[in-house]
């Protein structure tokens, strides 16, 4: 057993290293991912042992980096393409849902598409517009894309590895403020399956939904509400696309109430998706409606609002008090 | 006339504007005149055999012949639309006949005679219009990728294979097909710029047909499209699109320096629509029937055949037993159509993702029980439940 106590982008750069030393077909593709090691230096020290054909600093258009990756897939390349921020997926947007998600279809299975889409995404650092959005929404509605979103270094280690073996094209989504958060990671043990959500705190009185950077949030609710002798079941959701919801069915038959947390804007986001599945399938174990928190329908604000705009323990812990309230 | 004095003024942005800081318009690459008379061209020669321009004959007129019988079959209510390529079939066979078997193609929704020639199954596109399934064919065993709709999206496929072929030291190159109002698109722009950044082996083929939809090449350029690449660091070339010497001539140069390594061309085939852009498009509502009945006298069939008569390579024999046999493709193509099988519905659950999710399973499994549950089977068609995918191998 080998354990390393890794921040979550480490864990990443690891992760990709590891990759790539696996499969010769791994090509990392995107904008100052070489030299710099991308603007979070994920990619740090890969071109200088990989070289710059197996870390491809890109010219500077999104839509390139993904239409050019569905071409080397074609040919037998496992491309992983990095874009710079969750805001800057959208010249992209077309070659990701209309060619990267269609084409095993499209082709009756002749051809695949085993592209990695990595998306440092979320609030929280400060940043100015077009930084800290959460466009999963937009992927998970897409069919022939699947879509994961780690929260922690073991998943973030393990995940993006799987994810690039995996055969689908696969939206990585990487918590961008939880980037430097750390913890033990054992680089030889067998890994959960990707697809999969997770019980990450066992509780009894009301069941807590989130992903990516919102899971450290539900924990710290999960954690303030035992002080108050409330027992919170935290789930770590883990994989947007496909949802594995019959974990989370089974914590609300048993705890009744259960508040979604994430931080897109909440109208449409994946919370109504996971709301609506829950009252279908748990309807009779139900002692509340399902509560979602997540961000308002406004465009990302400056910085300087976004602690009003991204869910908060506070958020989490009102809404906890309005189900339990029912 | 020339086909150059027609050229220059279709192509002129602001028809008797002046535009001092243009350059001249550029001649175009020839190498048979609408006429039907060879000439030379000083970088550009063909060695070709007698049989071979037969072939070249043949396969221009089973293509028309192809393509007009889809469009009789959209208009009678078979297909639920279809891209004509009438006027086209010199710049499709020429520029498909000059890649090598190991070549591979990225054609976008109205390269039919490029799939004639890559041995697509006719059928197998027709398929696509009827709406039975996306294209029929195998894109790796024709190295003729599958038709794709969104404008220019296929030319950084081509480029990305072509970085591929590029990393493998693979002895092909790829040839992008694009349409002149493709080059307005950003993917396509970026394109250019990818391919020559790594110095691609990706020759870029625009069929300039003078239109995108309704709206004119000049609301696309103000430049002659051939001259963009220039902007991009490599290679443009205008060659005559109604002339299939030319194209295959032009085509196979450029398509050869890539393989060298000296990275991607842009070809420009100036050219014609002859049909509308699709079924459901009016021409007449946007050009001149002038404009079509000039470009009628630059037809890409009647000047090889004109030139295959007068120098006795051909005659009456051979042209009447092509019509025989274009005869015969078109009866095939009607019989096919009409007796094509829809899918069953199950299918569009099966290739979604080459490793089959729980949810969509379980939709699948519902959606075929739910059929099922129609006694008499006349709510839909007999559904049979195929096994479902996850033995994709790619």
């Amino acid at each position: 057993m080998s354990t390393e106590t890794l921040t979550i982008g480490k864990a990443l750069n690891l992760g990709l290293r590891r990759a790539m030393e696996d499969d010769a077909k791994v090509v990392l593709m995107g904008e100052d991912i070489g030299k710099l090691g991308g603007v979070f230096r994920i990619t740090d020290g890969l071109q200088k042992d990989f070289g710059d054909d197996r870390v491809v600093d890109t010219p500077l258009a999104e839509a390139g980096i993904l239409g050019t990756a569905v071409g080397l897939a074609m040919r037998g390349y496992r491309p992983v393409c990095e874009i710079q921020f969750d805001g800057f997926v959208f010249p992209a947007y077309n070659q990701i849902v209309t060619q990267v998600a269609k084409i095993h279809a499209r082709s009756r299975g002749k051809l695949a598409m085993p592209i990695v889409i990595r998306i440092p995404f979320g609030g929280g650092i400060g940043a100015v517009e077009h930084h800290s959005e959460s466009p999963e929404a937009y992927f998970a509605h897409t069919a022939g894309l699947k879509v994961v979103a780690v929260s922690n270094p073991v998943d973030a280690y393990w995940g993006i590895q799987q994810a690039i073996a995996h055969p689908d094209p696969i939206v990585f989504l990487e918590p961008k403020r939880r980037y430097w958060e750390k913890a033990p990671v054992d680089t030889d043990a067998t890994p959960e399956p990707l697809f999969a959500s997770r019980v990450v705190r066992g509780g009894d009185d009301l069941t807590v939904l989130a992903y990516g950077p919102m899971v450290k949030t539900a924990l710290q609710a999960a954690e303030a509400a035992a002080e108050e002798g409330r027992s919170l079941e935290v789930v770590d959701l883990r994989t947007l696309s496909p949802l594995d919801l019959d974990p989370v069915f089974e914590s609300v038959r048993r705890t009744g109430r259960c508040v979604v947390v994430h931080e897109a804007p909440v109208t449409l986001g994946l919370g109504s998706e996971i709301a609506a599945r829950i009252t279908e399938q748990c309807f009779y174990s139900l002692e509340a409606p399902v509560l979602r928190v997540g961000g308002y329908d406004t465009p990302y604000p400056p910085s300087k609002l976004e602690e009003e705009y991204l869910p908060d323990l506070d958020r989490v812990l009102d809404a906890v008090d309005r189900a339990l309230g029912f | 006339m020339t086909a150059l004095h027609h050229a220059t003024e279709v192509v002129d942005p602001v028809p008797g504007a002046e535009a001092p800081h243009l350059p001249q318009q550029p001649e175009l690459v020839q190498l048979l005149t609408p006429e039907g008379e060879r000439v030379e061209h000083p970088e550009y020669s063909i060695d070709i055999s007698e049989d071979e321009l037969r072939s070249l004959y043949r396969d221009l007129t089973l293509v028309r012949r192809w393509d007009v019988e889809a469009t009789a079959l959209q208009r009678q209510g078979e297909l639920g639309i279809w891209a004509s390529l009438l006027g086209q079939e010199a710049a499709q066979v020429g520029a498909g006949r000059a890649l090598a078997a190991t070549d591979m193609a990225f054609p976008t929704y109205r390269e039919h005679g490029v799939a004639w020639v890559r041995g697509v199954d006719p059928l197998d596109v027709i398929s696509l219009f009827r709406g039975v399934d996306n294209g029929g064919w195998d894109p790796v065993a024709t190295g003729f990728n599958l038709y794709t709709v969104v404008i220019g999206a296929q030319c950084l496929h081509a480029t990305g294979y072509a970085m591929g072929v590029q990393r493998d030291s693979a002895d092909s190159a790829v040839l992008a097909f694009l349409g002149d109002g493709a080059t307005s698109q950003g993917e396509v722009n970026e394109s250019l710029i990818w391919a020559a950044t790594f110095s691609a082996p990706v020759v870029f083929f625009c069929q300039n047909n003078q239109y995108a939809i309704s709206v004119p090449i000049e609301r696309q350029s103000r430049v002659p499209l051939f001259q963009r690449a220039a902007g991009f660091g490599f290679p443009g070339v205008r060659v005559d699109g109604n002339d299939v010497l030319a194209v295959l001539a032009v085509t196979k140069a450029a398509l050869a320096a890539a393989r060298e390594g000296q990275g991607p061309t842009f070809i420009e085939a100036f050219t014609y629509r002859m049909g509308a852009h699709t079924t459901s498009d009016d021409p007449t509502r946007y050009r001149l029937a002038s404009e079509l009945e000039e470009w009628k006298l630059r037809d890409p069939i009647a000047r090889l055949k004109a030139y295959l008569s007068r120098t006795g390579i051909a005659d009456h024999d051979f042209f009447d037993s092509v019509e025989a046999e274009a005869d015969e493709l078109a009866a095939r193509i009607r019989t096919g159509t009409v007796e094509m099988v829809d899918p069953p519905g199950t299918s569009m659950f099966d290739h979604v993702y080459a490793e089959q999710t729980p949810e969509l399973a379980a939709q699948r499994a519902e959606f075929a029980e739910y059929h099922a549950s129609f006694a008499d089977g006349g709510h839909d068609r007999p559904d049979e439940v195929t096994p479902g995918p996850g033995e994709d191998v790619f």
